[in-house]
């Protein structure tokens, strides 16, 4: 018990909790840039003209078809060659805002094209223009069954916004990888490491839980 | 009378084809204030496509839609809403809005397009509800209803849009039935109330009490056309009695 006194251990923690910091300030804009980008690049990918479709398509494979850690290293390493500087912080949010909003556009894309057709002929027959039909029957309708989706992308976020140290942005991982290079002690500091993410996580699918509950009508998603 | 006033919905000559195949040819019908015709004939013969048509839920490729005796301008969005407004439709699979309470399907397009208030609407909305017997279940989602529930929210939902006609697909013939009835005594109120009605139905009692025209629809065209007295009368060897007393054999055998 004393251990955890031990000055070690008081530099792990203090080091792992400004990296817990630096981890959330990652992840909120990220999650919620994504899910932005994802609703917007999906709704595209479902209702605009084909030029437009090919280009949301050509985006989601671009993000989705290549590593995340190569999309960092060419936003952090690359866009110097052209003139654009990014602090480290803004390139990894930028490169999880892009990846994540990739893999969300894919399951707004589906939850859109799962909306039955009857959905539209009874809004358009009402006299709603399409407009008022995609954002009062279909998108509410849309969300709910695009939530579990986004939802685990949120989740896999998490754990991948671990990559933002490799562009020397110092958050969770980064801190602790210090701190372990500098007292040679890696099996503690990652275990450390991995109950911090397991407890972010943890918080991540409280929510989603309560956001489910929160958003729950008959006929959606659980019986 | 001399001065004759315009039908209230007019369609003439008609053509839509999906796919290189004719699904309707020439098309054309008149419907006068208060009448109700019947569209029957075989599947296939082009019922739910000329209804979808008549609101432009389908576009014609050919032909007029007249909306008291004015042409509708198909390329123009506000005189489509508009038609779709005044021209209300009643699906075979109801199309209720599957997130929304009984009560909020209608009141959404009465706030989205007749630009009612919250307060006005949902007065409006909990008096047609009343209308069809379901007082008690505006707070019910679809998925908590039966299916001739829906179907009566769902005319509940079309008719507080005040259309001067109802366009009528199949209504009952996705209900169990047992449920069936509680459909037709709604359509047989609205008759008494005087709407003005195109209904395709295989339901007999619908056709022999209600219509004042049968139109019995083939391949695409109305083939036979006239009132039930004539065309359902003993012995009068037409295609719409030929087509109704098998539909009699069929729900005797079930009964």
């Amino acid at each position: 018990m004393m251990e955890l006194f031990s000055p070690f251990y008081q530099e792990l923690f203090a080091a792992l909790n400004r990296g817990f910091l630096m981890s959330v300030a990652l992840i909120l804009p990220s999650a919620v840039g994504g899910i932005c980008i994802g609703i917007a690049i999906g709704s595209v990918r479902v209702y605009t003209r084909p030029l437009f479709r090919r280009l949301g398509d050509a985006y989601a494979a671009l993000f989705r078809g290549t590593p995340l850690v190569v999309q960092l290293f060419i936003l952090y390493f690359g866009l110097p060659n052209i003139g654009l500087y990014l602090s480290p912080y803004a390139a990894a949010v930028i490169g999880f805002i892009l990846c994540s909003g990739a893999y969300q556009s894919e399951y707004v894309r589906g939850a859109l094209l799962s909306i039955r057709r009857g959905q539209y002929l009874g809004a358009y027959a009402l006299g709603l223009t399409s407009w008022q039909t995609i954002s009062s029957i279909v998108i509410p309708q849309a969300i709910r069954r695009a939530l579990y989706g986004c939802g685990n992308e949120v989740i896999y976020l998490i754990k991948y916004s671990s990559l933002a140290y490799v562009v020397t942005c110092m958050e969770l991982t980064g801190e602790g990888k210090t701190i372990a290079t500098e007292y040679f002690r890696f099996t503690e500091v990652f275990t450390v490491i991995g109950l911090y993410y397991l407890g972010l996580v943890t918080l991540a699918m409280m929510g989603l839980k309560k956001l489910e509950q929160l958003l729950y009508i008959p006929g959606f998603g659980r019986q | 009378m001399t001065i004759t006033m315009p039908p209230i919905l007019q369609v003439e000559n008609l053509y839509k084809s999906f796919d290189n195949t004719a699904i309707l040819k020439g098309v054309s019908l008149r419907l006068h204030q208060g009448e109700i015709k019947v569209l029957i004939g075989p599947s296939g013969s082009g019922k739910s496509t000329l209804l979808q048509c008549i609101n432009c839920l389908v576009q014609p490729d050919r032909g007029e839609i007249l909306l008291d005796g004015t042409a509708v301008d198909r390329t123009s969005k506000t005189s489509l809403c508009r038609l779709r407004q005044e021209v209300g439709m009643i699906f075979q699979d109801f199309n209720l809005f599957d997130h929304l309470t009984a009560l909020n399907n209608i009141i959404i397009p009465l706030r989205k397009v007749k630009k009612i208030c919250r307060r006005e609407a949902e007065k409006r909305a909990r008096l047609e509800l009343e209308q069809v017997g379901l007082a008690d279940k505006t707070e019910l989602y679809p998925a908590q209803l039966s299916g001739g529930q829906k179907q009566r929210v769902a005319m509940a939902r079309a008719l507080a849009m005040d259309p001067k006609a109802l366009l009528l697909d199949e209504p009952t013939s996705a209900l169990d039935p047992e449920l069936i009835g509680e459909v037709i005594a709604v359509i047989k109120n609205l008759a008494a109330r005087g709407m003005t009605m195109l209904m395709a139905t295989h339901q007999i009692s619908l056709i022999a009490t209600l219509a004042d025209e049968i139109l019995f629809m083939e391949q695409g065209s109305i083939v036979e056309h006239g009132s039930p007295s004539v065309l359902l009368a003993p012995g009068s060897n037409s295609k719409s009695q030929g087509f109704c007393d098998r539909l009699n054999e069929l729900s005797d055998g079930r009964e």
